[in-house]
């Protein structure tokens, strides 16, 4: 076990909680990123201010984290460009015809005891598995 | 008021993707690599976000209106298509080959390193290339699973 780490890993996921009911108490929406960040690509009135700020304010937590927490965003990945933009384009696709991703499905969707997220999130665990084990046994972690 | 709270719900988010190490990504691949040296972390963000969200969520919908008003706009769909198997099924893929996800990548983007930029301009391609392709699922919503059903 390389770096376990429940106690962090507890609290961080009980704020992703938090944030995610702030937007459901406050805007009436589902936290999902990959429906809030495909959803401005795609520009429709009214709903992209709320959408805008959201993404802002993630990317205002990174530069938080950064002076605050920097090992939180301390790594290196080492794949190859034709590799990350697989994989881009695979959570990309695949969030968007899932209608949703580790947020939408993984928090809300679990949290609300949504039938179609009850299927989405043991699909996308499965199908990431066995993606990154086929990257360590086949591929040695190089890609 | 309602940016102040969007912003402010962006960045708890962040700060959870942070401290909980879903922006690490090979922590992240350390947990679905579960033939290697298995890291169960992200287990226990699994359980302390959708523990926080399940109360929460009876909690908020109580309420007739968001604080803010409007309406609470909930996924309402329960049917299991192809696409929502396919798909999530080809986000994992994705997932699992590098170890990001939409929101710890752009949580990331502070780094400005050349594999996450790469990551997050080819998903953005992929979900544009989605709204194009299939216009008919232009009208899910946010994340969730489902036509919008105002009310």
């Amino acid at each position: 076990m390389s770096s376990f780490t429940p106690v962090e890993s507890l609290i961080g996921g009980a704020l992703l909680g938090v944030a995610g009911l702030m937007l459901l108490l406050f805007n009436g929406r589902i936290a999902g990123v990959s429906g809030i960040f495909g959803g401005l690509l795609n520009f429709k009135k009214g709903e992209t201010l709320w959408r805008a700020t959201f993404v802002v304010g993630l990317l205002a937590g990174g530069l938080v984290l950064s002076l605050a927490y920097p090992q939180a965003i301390r790594f290196e990945m080492t794949y190859s460009a034709p590799a990350v933009m697989l994989a881009g384009l695979l959570v990309g696709i695949g969030s968007r015809m899932g209608s949703g991703c580790t947020s939408g499905h993984g928090i809300c969707g679990i949290g609300r005891v949504s039938r179609r997220s009850l299927v989405a999130v043991p699909v996308f665990m499965i199908s990431g598995m066995i993606a990154a084990v086929a990257v360590d046994r086949l591929f040695g972690g190089q890609i | 008021m309602a940016v102040i709270m969007m912003f402010l719900s962006g960045i708890i988010f962040a700060l959870g993707l942070g401290i909980s190490g879903m922006t690490q990504p090979e922590k992240v691949t350390g947990f679905l690599n579960i033939a290697g040296d298995w890291d169960p972390s992200l287990a226990f963000v699994m359980l302390g976000a959708t523990m926080t969200y399940l109360i929460g969520n009876f909690a908020v919908l109580k309420r007739k209106s968001p604080v803010l008003g409007g309406t609470f706009i909930l996924p309402s769909r329960t049917d299991i298509d192809r696409p929502l198997v396919v798909g999530s099924a080809l986000f994992g893929l994705g997932w699992g080959l590098v170890g990001f996800c939409p929101g710890p990548a752009l949580v990331a983007l502070v780094t400005g390193y050349d594999s996450v930029i790469i990551f997050v301009l080819a998903m953005g391609v992929g979900m544009y290339a989605f709204e194009v392709l299939e216009t008919r699922f232009a009208m899910e919503p946010d994340g969730g699973a489902g036509i919008v059903v105002p009310n």
